[in-house]
This record gives C-alpha cells, structure tokens and sequence, in this order.
C-alpha cells in the first residue's frame, strides 16, 4: 500500500503528538517534585531544590509504606511465579476438556473491575469458616494482601511463560525424550532454561503489577498494614504533604519504567 | 498432538531404560526421582493434573469461590440496628439494585448506564487515537525505530496508576482552586503554560481513562497489524483499491480481533474505575458506579454493595464471552 508523503507526514506526526500526550503528564510530576513551592501549581521558572527528596527519604511514612509494598509485592511475585509456571506448562503441553474455560478462568482477575476483585475478596477474609473440627477466618494484614495481589499476578507470569512455551518447538522435548532423558532431566536441561528469561520478565511485570495495585489493596489490607500506593492516596490531597507525594510518585515512576523495560527485553529475548 | 507424543513415548521406554542404565546419570531403579518419573510416565492425564492442582485449586477456592461468596452475600439481610449483615436471606438487596423503573433505584442505577457510556467513549476515543498510531509504527516507520517506538508506547503503563491519576490532577486543576491556598495558585500545567484547563470534572475523567487505558489498545492492534502480510496490501493496490479502500475491507476486517482484545481492557476497566475519576474530579461528584460500590459499602450496607456490583460483574462477564467469540483471547 502506497501512502502520499503528506498522508505519512500526518500519521508520524499524530504518533508524535501521541508521545507528548503518554510522557508530558510524567514529565510535570518530575519536575514538581524539584519544585521550590508546596503546590501543585506548575513553577514556571522558580527554580529547582532537593529539599523534598531529602525530606521524603528522612521521613518514616513514606519508607515504611514503601518497603511494605516491596515485601508484598515479591511474596505475590513468587507465588504468582509458581502457579502461573504450573498452570503455563499445563496448558502448552497437554490437551485436556475445559481447556478453554481454565485460560478464561486465568484472565478473569486482571478483566474484572478492582472494585469487584475487591469486595469478593474483602467479603471473603472477613468470614469465619466453620469445617466443624475447626474453624477459621483468614482476616486482614501483610498475608490477605499477598493472597489478594497473588490471585491477579498469576496472569502475568503465565503469559509469558506460555508464550515462551509456545515459540519453543515440541521437537526439543521428543528430541530430549529419544536421547534417553526422564521428566526430570527434560525439565532441568530443556525446559527450565528455556523459560528462563520469560520467567524473569514475568516476575518483574507481577512485582510491578503488584506494587502498583491501589483498588484491591484498599479492600484487603485491613487498618495496620499500609502500602505505598495507600499512602499517596491518603496524602496528595493534604497540602502539606503534597511536594512528598511528588517525590514518591517520581520515584515510583523512575523505579519501575527501566524495570518494565528490562522487562520487555527479557522477554523479547526469547525470539530468534 | 497428544496421542502422538504417547506413542512415541511408549517407543522409546526401552531405550530409556538401557541408556540410564549403561550411563549410569540418574542411577538405579530405587532412586526416588526414578520412581517419580516412572510414575508420570505415559500418564499424560496425571501429568496434567498435577501441573494444574495448584493453580486451578487456588483460583478456584480464592478467586471463583469468593464471587460465588459475594454473590450470595448479597442475598444477607443487613440487621438496621448494628449495620452488620445477618445470615437471613433476602432479595430485598438485588430489587434495590436491579428494580430500575422503581424511583429510589433508578439513580444508582443510571450511573451505572451513564458509566457504561463513558467506558465505551473511551474504547472509541483509544480506538481512533491507537489505529493510526499503531499503523505508523507497523507499516509506515522506518523499521529501526519500530520497536523504540513501540517500547515508548508501552512503558508509560508501568509508571503507577495513582501516579498517573495525579499528574492529571498537577495537569488540569485550576487556578484558585484548592491549591492557591497552599501558596503559589497559578493553577496546574495547562492553566498556567496555556492559560486555558478543562478544569476538575467530567472532562478531565475522560482524558485521565483515555490517557490510563491508550497504551491497552495501542498494543494489540500494532501486533495484528504487524502480523498482517504485506502481500496482502501490495494484492489490493495491485487491484486497483485506493489507500481508504484497502483499509475499509482488508486491514480492518483483519484486525476486528486485536481491538476486541484491546477493547476489553479500555472497557473493562473503565467500568470498574472510581479512585483515578475521584482524584481527577476533586471529589465534586459520585460519577462513577465504582463511588456509588464504594460509598454504599463504607455507609456500611455490604450486602446492597456486594448486589450492586453484580452490574459490572456481569456485564463484563457477558462482554467477555462476546470478545472471546470474536477471537480476542488469542490476541491478548
């Protein structure tokens, strides 16, 4: 299909446009969080401090909130890991009646609202089951949050992993199979080696799924257990706190996009 | 593919055996991982199995038995003296969510329509801004710089949600509003660079979901576009169809299933969007059916929030099952 210059012109310069409108709206959070003045209000030429990054790094809200959402974000991420590895290898090696209704099943946490997610969930913890020798209530804290962030981190990791999966040829295994190795052996030399890196990427696209997350977390974390996300939440609207909601946004941002462009790579690297 | 793997399986069973056994790896019959092994082999069933307890098992008891949970908890009578659900049963709580042509129910329930109508306004808007943008990249940029551009695209959706919803909060508010108090109110970016900013509310909604959800639809129809041959667009030029022609009913019959992939995002989570809405909205107005769910819930009535959310849990439901008809899910 052949374009005109002027039509090729126009399209890479919406593409272009669309660019300024993904990364401008980033570009003012950084730049406010070297702002002199306690608004939100754009600085024009005020001048830039560090005074809010200091801040932000010798206050305790901010630390504690953030290393909460790291530890729930890497227990979410290994749990995800293995089930989404698991249910992954399934899917792409056998074939079985229900198949469909188990990828349906796999993507139905991340399609369905947060707020559905949610509640479900909320609902859930908060009862007492009775299974007559005992009974239990799983509550809420560090561990509802983990069980809540695995159940939707689950997809991610089994993406790649099957779409890994999927690209490698079943010849590798036949081929492994004929020169004498058992399960084990083929899992060990064959298959986890190519998973490898699409494991990787999977893991650093749940933990930052995970981090991320503010909906479910609102409604499984409970009083004590605060993440960083919640913490923004609670903050941005005090004026007072507003230049360190700055900092942690900016830091969120410059943490996790190389992280999910490593990410990215990890993943493509996988292709010939 | 199955049948043929257990047959050749089954061919190579002796072979197995002499090979470990004059090679000696893995060692005798007693050994453990041997008798592990052993057990799976040929047992294509079992081996299923086992790979899927575990995920299918938590899925299933977390995820698939706390919506049956929720659904059933909106059939609880909420006790009006302690606020607290009672185990009786009752359908008061789905009439007063679902009884539409009932006066008192039709509020919540026309947010709920009125956010089905934003969700679909902004699958259309990130639709019309994710097809051109990802044709240039697929078939008119030069090929180095497809995958930068692409990556450009696709990492702001690693940047934070909340983030996102603020910095449309630093973009749009305006001047005297809130912030003037804190010191310096000149108002956000666009205020003061432009002089000119939708301001908190319905409009600055929109633009913060297109802005959210853009890179979902952008990904999928550059994959479908990128997976199109370019045969096929030489085969209609050659035909003699213009540009428009070859697009009306080559490209676009061809990428029906990647933008119902997209669309299920930019829809889907639109519908069940409320706290980037609020942030951008300061707070003005309930305009999203995620605030009715969530200031229903904290009044606190549960069992009338968990009923509500069966709108959208629903409705998704539904929408999903169309999508996966229409060949979204392997496209995803």
């Amino acid at each position: 299909m052949k374009l005109s210059l002027p039509a090729r012109l126009a399209l890479g310069g919406f593409t272009l446009l669309t660019l300024v409108f993904l990364y401008l709206p980033l570009a003012v959070v950084l730049r406010l969080s070297f702002n002199p003045a306690k608004s939100v209000s754009w600085p024009g030429f005020n001048g830039y401090t560090l005074d809010w990054w200091r801040k932000a790094w010798e206050s305790d809200g901010p630390k504690d909130a953030l290393i909460n959402s790291c530890k729930v974000a890497f227990v979410a991420m290994v749990l995800a890991l293995i089930l989404g590895t698991l249910a992954a290898m399934a899917m792409a090696r056998f074939q079985f009646f229900g198949k469909n209704a188990v990828s349906f099943l796999m993507v139905l946490p991340i399609a369905l609202p947060g707020i559905v997610t949610g509640i479900a969930l909320q609902n859930t913890f908060s009862r007492t089951f009775d299974l007559g020798l005992f009974s239990f209530r799983v509550g809420f804290g560090f561990h509802s949050l983990v069980i809540a962030h695995a159940t939707f981190c689950v997809v991610v990791a089994y993406n790649n992993v099957i779409a890994r999966l999927r690209r490698s040829s079943p010849n590798l295994l036949e081929a492994s199979a004929d020169l004498g190795a058992h399960g084990t052996q083929t899992f060990r030399y064959i298959t986890f080696p190519l998973m490898r890196s699409a494991l990787l990427a999977g893991g650093i696209l749940a933990f930052a799924l995970s981090f991320d997350e503010i909906v479910v977390t609102t409604f499984t974390a409970g009083s004590g257990f605060e993440t960083l996300p919640q913490w923004i939440l609670a903050n941005f609207s005090r004026p007072q706190n507003v230049p360190l909601v700055n900092v942690m946004a900016t830091f969120v941002m410059v943490v996790s996009i190389p992280l999910a462009y490593l990410a990215q790579r990890l993943s493509d690297s996988g292709t010939d | 593919m199955g049948e043929r793997l257990d047959r050749s399986a089954g061919i190579a069973e002796p072979g197995t055996t002499q090979i470990s056994a004059t090679g000696g790896r893995a060692s005798g019959p007693s050994h453990p991982v041997r008798a592990i092994n052993r057990v799976f082999h040929g047992r294509r069933r079992l081996g299923a199995g086992s790979l899927l307890g575990a995920p299918l098992g938590w899925m299933m008891f977390v995820y698939v038995g706390s919506l049956l949970l929720l659904v059933v908890s909106a059939l609880y009578r909420l006790d009006p003296k302690t606020q607290k659900p009672t185990h009786d049963l009752t359908t008061d709580n789905l009439v007063a969510a679902f009884k539409f042509w009932d006066p008192d129910v039709w509020p919540a329930v026309w947010v709920f329509f009125r956010t089905a109508a934003v969700a679909m306004l902004v699958t259309a808007i990130c639709f019309v801004i994710a097809l051109p943008v990802a044709f240039f990249v697929a078939k008119v940029a030069p090929r180095w710089i497809r995958r930068g551009l692409i990556v450009a695209m696709l990492m702001p959706l690693w940047a934070g949600y909340l983030v996102k919803g603020y910095a449309w909060r630093a973009m749009v508010s305006p001047a005297g509003g809130r912030f003037a108090a804190a010191g310096q109110g000149e108002g956000g970016f666009l205020e003061s660079v432009f002089g000119w900013s939708p301001g908190f509310g319905r409009t600055a909604i929109v633009v913060a979901l297109v802005y959210l959800w853009l890179p979902f639809m952008v990904l999928p129809i550059y994959a479908g576009l990128d997976r199109l041959p370019p045969s096929l667009l030489d085969a209609a030029s050659d035909l003699g169809a213009k540009p428009f022609r070859t697009f009306r009913s080559v490209i676009l019959p061809m990428l029906l299933p990647s933008v119902a992939a997209g669309s299920i995002f930019t829809f889907s989570l639109t519908l069940g969007d409320y706290i980037v809405p609020q942030i951008v909205n300061n707070g003005q107005e309930r305009f999203m059916f995620g605030t009715i769910i969530n200031a229903t819930l904290g009044a606190p009535n549960q069992p009338l929030a968990a009923a509500y959310t069966l709108w959208p849990l629903v409705i998704i439901i539904l929408y999903l099952v169309a999508m996966k008809r229409a060949g979204a899910f392997d496209n995803l």
